[in-house]
């Protein structure tokens, strides 16, 4: 066989190759002409087998002929199979299409209470200032929510506060401040800290009111601390939990605990300070009370007020959960109504 | 405390301020305002008209028609007011102008009601003639005015047609609504809140100049007074007033005490509460002729006493209570109200008049405890100042003289044994910037405390306080005066300096907040409930008569038996919740909390209880006991307690299913419970589904709780795994199949994992399938085959000495 007539047929070959090619369409019909072709008994074999008749002188040329056909085919059959797969994976992407607008499927995870979510933040904001948290009994003596804080014996506070009494020396406390003369009894100055926790006063249950509710007071103790200092405290807190646009307004009012004593309102959130319904027209909205430290409760609680003078405020979490998430009735905070609940 | 503007203006004539501004000051100099009403808000273009002349409408029976002189002018106005007479005075409101209300005195119109010209049954009218209800009033404060028709004004008004009507009416005036704080007692009355406004406006402040009275005779001749309990009356003072002669007040008091929203009565009953509203020192009148030996004894009430008050009201009384008494009888509840025995009727002659000061907590006391607060005790149970009664009392009796009610008796009776003297405080201006965060001067600051009464007493350096001020005592109380009136918001805001504090939240804090991470993660939403429940909860949740658990702490005063314990358990709070969701139709409920529950060492309580946080979940819906147990391993391996947690089916809990429950140990230590609710405890509750629950103690945890994390490395070599499946009798627990595997496969067991459980057709009765995948791998090398047999057959021995039998 010359080797002219071997060019001729691998030409051939590769040519016919070439149009089977363009004519399938599926992996299986590729494999059947890579079969044909390059198998064991296919037809570029088959053409080797023939091989021993060509001169031994052309042996390598048209060796280098049936190699390069062969690269040829393989390249080719490449290329037909990404091209079919692409195509298939189209076809596949194409009847895979999905509704998009149809239901999430949703981990369920749960809500945490507004009154936590208000309590973390106040945390967070006291805790970055370098305050400490610390909790106290609910069940206390007499005499660390009353005595120790500057409202003795038949005190009209007393009353005010409509307290809950276990014994005659032991109550519901009505106010976070006993944890404030627990902690100053222990000394170890300077204080910095926030008391969050639950209270108790003889409210009948209605949307305003409940006989259980959580207060966070502050307290700081150092040398040289004014109400100066109490003021900027305060009116950073409100920034922080009211946004950086609100402004605080300081009002005198009295607490035993404290004197001076004031209370602080902030310019309406809702109408920024111009009157609405929200704010009762007022622009302004009460908050918290607060004051400088009272010497004789520095003194109860063996702290010099000739050297260490402080502040103290209190802020009743209730409150600031139902102005900020604006909620409109207490009792749905102890109702538990998942779909309330769901709302945080 | 009400006050109105005019009222306060009659001893700060000087003040000038729109009602806004006095709002807005007042409550920023410490008096603070809560509401004010403008009197005449809807009073528009109303004047004194005069009639001229009335004759009979042509058309209509019950209307007439006036000529009506208005100063400028004479005009037409047709009325059906069946008092309108010729020559009579009376407020007309001209065309364009406005009226508070209808004749018929109903509730008044936000924007009140215009009038305009117009036609009455064809005759034109040019406004309107106005009763006092159309006025915004009513008859309770203007006595005078005539129950049905016009208001007529009377030759003591001393008004002329074109007058300012609404003025001569002493409508043109504004109430305040103020809220006073405990500690200033002497702003419970009108010149000490116009004290304060003179101070706020820097106003000249004119208190009442009270004269001389009384006629030559001597009051220790008509009455005497014993006070036999001086730590209860401090103070007792008493005139005598003879020929009482009861008419009207004069208008101008009239028109105070109904600026201030006090009826008028009669001379005598408007000085008492005139006086008690100017000084905020109550009084009392008792007839003298009724008081027998002519004796006034203060004394303590015999137990079981009866006494009937002025208002026709008995009360028993016993020895705490105060009372007023005469040599055979009581007169009075000291401080709260007089009695009907002795009051002041029509016919009274002679008149005894009481300014006395009690004891406020006493008062207080004793008005709540025979549920009667009146005016006076209000006032009294703030503890008034003693210095006080007997000005209020000369001016009471200047008053009766200056009114022609009565004839004054000379001298006054006053027991007052311990004078009360003014405060003194060291004047400290250094401390004062110090502690305020000020630079105010010595001067400035002895301007301010001057402005309310605060002396300088030069000699000393200290500053005096009346006695009217029972606040002042120390010099932080000197401070807050300072910075009332140099303005709280002048103060300037710093942030505290001084050594630094490290920000923390506690060791239990943080395990709060990973339980309530891990609850949200698997959808529990938070609850909170109440610390205090009904002892019946205790019969829903099953616990028998003699359990522990009843021994809960009482309230002495609860808000009724729903609220009567501090609970010993947070299931009641949690059930009641899940309840609340299933009776309003909320599907799949899962909810936690994180609340005390209160454990008394002994009953009744000597010392403080044991408050224990619980960690409670509970839901109804989707899943099951596992769940559940899923929850709180979570909760647990999150908190670092991950190898030794045990359950114990033998839990014992009355109110969850008996085969669905188990004690939650820690290292041999109970550190909680779960399960199934009992079925009865979900019928008590209203709950129609099966439910769960699951407590955590955290007192109980946090010992074993760390945050502190270890990296173990990643393995190297690859693993090897066995499935075993075998036949289980029924009441071997998984627990014991697992701890049998774990120690019989040593270290090289790396997990072993249950993959599937069966009980039913297959297996034999009494009997269930169990298989298992184990993972062996080790940390040294690639296991080989005789490693893993060795291992298996150890546990396959075991398997066996527990009498299971390898399913082939």
């Amino acid at each position: 066989m010359s080797d002219a007539s071997m060019k001729e047929k691998l030409e051939a070959i590769v040519g016919k190759t070439l149009e089977c090619l363009r004519d399938a369409h599926t992996p299986d019909a590729l494999n059947e002409i890579r079969v044909n072709v390059l198998g064991k008994k296919g037809e570029l074999k088959n053409l080797m087998k023939a091989m021993k008749d060509v001169a031994p002188e052309d042996r390598p040329r048209v060796g280098q002929l049936v190699n390069e056909a062969r690269d040829t085919i393989s390249e080719k059959l490449d290329e037909a199979r990404q091209k079919i797969e692409l195509e298939q994976m189209n076809l596949r992407m194409k009847q895979e299409t999905i509704d998009v607008t149809l239901p999430a499927k949703k981990a369920e995870i749960g809500h945490r209470h507004p009154n936590t979510i208000a309590l973390e933040e106040m945390e967070r904001i006291f805790v970055g200032m370098g305050y400490e948290v610390v909790e106290g009994p609910e069940v206390e003596y007499d005499e660390y929510n009353f005595t120790k804080l500057n409202i003795p014996a038949n005190h009209p506070a007393k009353d005010e506060q409509d307290t809950f009494y276990i014994t005659k020396d032991i109550v519901l406390r009505t106010q976070t401040s006993p944890v404030q003369a627990r902690r100053m009894e222990q000394g170890n100055l300077p204080i910095r800290m926030i008391s969050p926790g639950r209270v108790f006063r003889a409210d009948e249950v209605d949307a305003t009111h409940s006989p259980s509710f959580h207060q966070v007071e502050g307290l700081v103790i150092d040398k040289n601390i004014t109400f100066a200092d109490l003021k900027g405290t305060l009116e950073e807190f409100a920034k922080e939990i009211f946004g950086p646009d609100t402004k605080t307004k300081f009002r005198p009012h009295h607490f035993p605990f404290t004197e001076p004593s004031a209370e602080m309102d902030v310019s309406c959130f809702k109408c920024g300070g111009k009157g609405c319904r929200f704010c009762k027209g007022e622009g302004w909205i009460e908050i918290l009370g607060c004051g400088m430290v009272h010497p004789h409760v520095l003194e109860m609680c063996g702290i010099d007020p000739e050297q260490y003078t402080g502040f103290a405020f209190g802020v009743g979490l209730e409150r600031i959960a139902l102005l900020k998430y604006e909620i409109d009735d207490m009792r749905l905070l102890y109702e538990n109504d998942a779909r309330f609940l769901k709302q945080f | 405390m009400n006050t109105s503007y005019s009222w306060i203006k009659r001893y700060v004539p000087d003040l000038d301020v729109t009602p806004q501004e006095y709002y807005d000051g007042m409550t920023l100099s410490g008096t603070k305002c809560e509401t004010y009403e403008v009197l005449d808000k809807n009073l528009k273009n109303i004047v004194v008209g005069q009639i001229r002349s009335i004759e009979k409408h042509p058309d209509a029976d019950h209307l007439v028609i006036c000529q009506v002189d208005i100063g400028t002018e004479t005009v037409q106005i047709v009325t059906g007011a069946p008092n309108a007479h010729e020559g009579m005075l009376t407020p007309v409101v001209l065309p364009g102008g406005k009226v508070a209300g209808g004749h018929d005195g109903g509730a008044l119109p936000e924007d009140g009601i215009e009038i305009r010209d117009g036609m009455l049954r064809g005759v034109p009218s040019h406004g309107m003639m106005c009763s006092i209800e159309e006025l915004g009033s009513s008859r309770e404060f203007y006595p005078e005015a005539p129950e049905n028709g016009i208001y007529e004004f009377s030759k003591e008004d001393g008004v002329k047609p074109g007058d300012d009507a609404v003025e001569a009416l002493g409508l043109r005036d504004v109430n305040f609504e103020y809220e006073i704080t405990s500690n200033r007692v002497d702003c419970y009355s009108v010149i000490g809140i116009a004290r304060e406004a003179a101070a706020t406006f820097h106003r000249k402040f004119y208190p009442p100049v009270i004269k001389e009275t009384g006629n030559s005779e001597d009051v220790n001749d008509y009455v005497r007074v014993t006070v036999e309990d001086q730590a209860l009356c401090p103070r007792y003072t008493a005139r005598v007033v003879k020929n009482i002669h009861l008419a009207p007040s004069p208008k101008w008091m009239q028109r105070c005490l109904a600026s201030n929203g006090i009826r008028p009565i009669n001379n005598v009953v408007d000085i008492t509460n005139y006086v008690m509203e100017e000084y905020g020192q109550p009084m009392h009148a008792y007839d003298l002729d009724t008081i027998a030996g002519k004796h006034i004894i203060v004394r303590r009430a015999d137990d079981g006493e009866k006494f009937t008050t002025l208002d026709g009201k008995e009360y028993t009384l016993d020895s705490s209570i105060l009372t007023i008494r005469d040599e055979e009888k009581a007169v009075g509840l000291a401080g709260i109200m007089g009695g009907e025995n002795s009051m002041i009727t029509d016919n009274v002659h002679t008149m005894l008049f009481e300014a006395a000061c009690f004891d406020g907590t006493n008062i207080r006391l004793s008005s709540k405890k025979i549920g009667h607060q009146t005016d006076a005790s209000r006032k009294f149970d703030k503890g008034l100042d003693p210095n006080t009664a007997l000005e209020a009392m000369n001016r009471a009796c200047m008053l009766i003289e200056e009114f022609g009610a009565g004839e004054v008796v000379g001298g006054a009776i006053d027991i007052y044994p311990v004078r009360r003297e003014e405060s003194r405080v060291p004047f400290e201006p250094d401390k004062i910037n110090r502690l305020l965060g000020t630079n105010l001067s010595a001067e400035e600051q002895l301007k301010y405390l001057a402005s309310v009464e605060l002396r300088y007493d030069e000699k000393t350096n200290e500053i005096v306080a009346p006695t009217f001020r029972q606040d002042i005592h120390r010099t932080c109380d000197i401070a807050e005066e300072v910075a009332r009136f140099f303005g709280y918001n002048n103060i300037p805001t710093t942030l505290p300096t001084g050594e630094a504090t490290t920000g923390r939240l506690s060791f239990k804090n943080r395990v709060e907040a990973k339980a309530r991470d891990v609850a949200e993660y698997c959808g529990f939403s938070q609850g909170m409930c109440y610390s205090f429940e009904s002892p019946k909860a205790f019969d829903k949740l099953l616990f028998p008569e003699d359990d522990s658990v009843r021994r809960a702490i009482e309230i002495s005063n609860p808000l009724g038996e729903d609220f009567s314990i501090m609970r010993t358990t947070s299931l009641n709070g949690m059930l009641t919740s899940l309840s609340t969701n299933y009776n309003r139709r909320n599907k799949d409920v899962r909810l936690y909390e994180l609340g005390n529950i209160y454990i008394p060492k002994e009953l009744p309580l000597t010392e403080l209880p044991d408050e224990r946080m619980q960690f409670t979940l509970g839901f109804y819906g989707k899943g099951d006991f596992y769940d559940m147990k899923g929850v709180a391993e979570e909760f647990l391996s999150q908190i670092g307690m991950h190898d030794r947690v045990e359950y114990d089916s033998d839990a014992g809990k009355p109110f969850l299913h008996p085969g669905r429950q188990a004690l939650i140990r820690y290292d041999g230590t109970i550190v909680g419970y779960l399960g199934e609710v009992h079925p009865l405890v979900l019928k008590n509750y209203g709950i129609g589904e099966r439910a769960y629950v699951a407590v955590l103690d955290l007192p109980e945890i946090l010992p074993f709780a760390s945050f502190d994390r270890k990296f173990e490395g990643i393995a190297k070599f690859p693993a090897v795994t066995r499935d075993i499946s075998m036949v289980v009798p029924k009441e071997i627990e998984a627990a014991v199949i697992e701890k049998m595997i774990r120690q019989r496969g040593g270290k090289i067991l790396e997990d072993l994992k249950l993959f599937d459980i069966y009980e039913g057709e297959q297996v034999e009765a009494g009997h269930k399938s169990m298989a298992y995948s184990l993972t062996f791998r080790s940390r040294e090398k690639t296991l080989e085959e005789a490693d893993i047999a060795a291992a298996m057959k150890k546990i396959l021995n075991g398997l066996a000495g527990l009498g299971i039998e390898l399913r082939q």
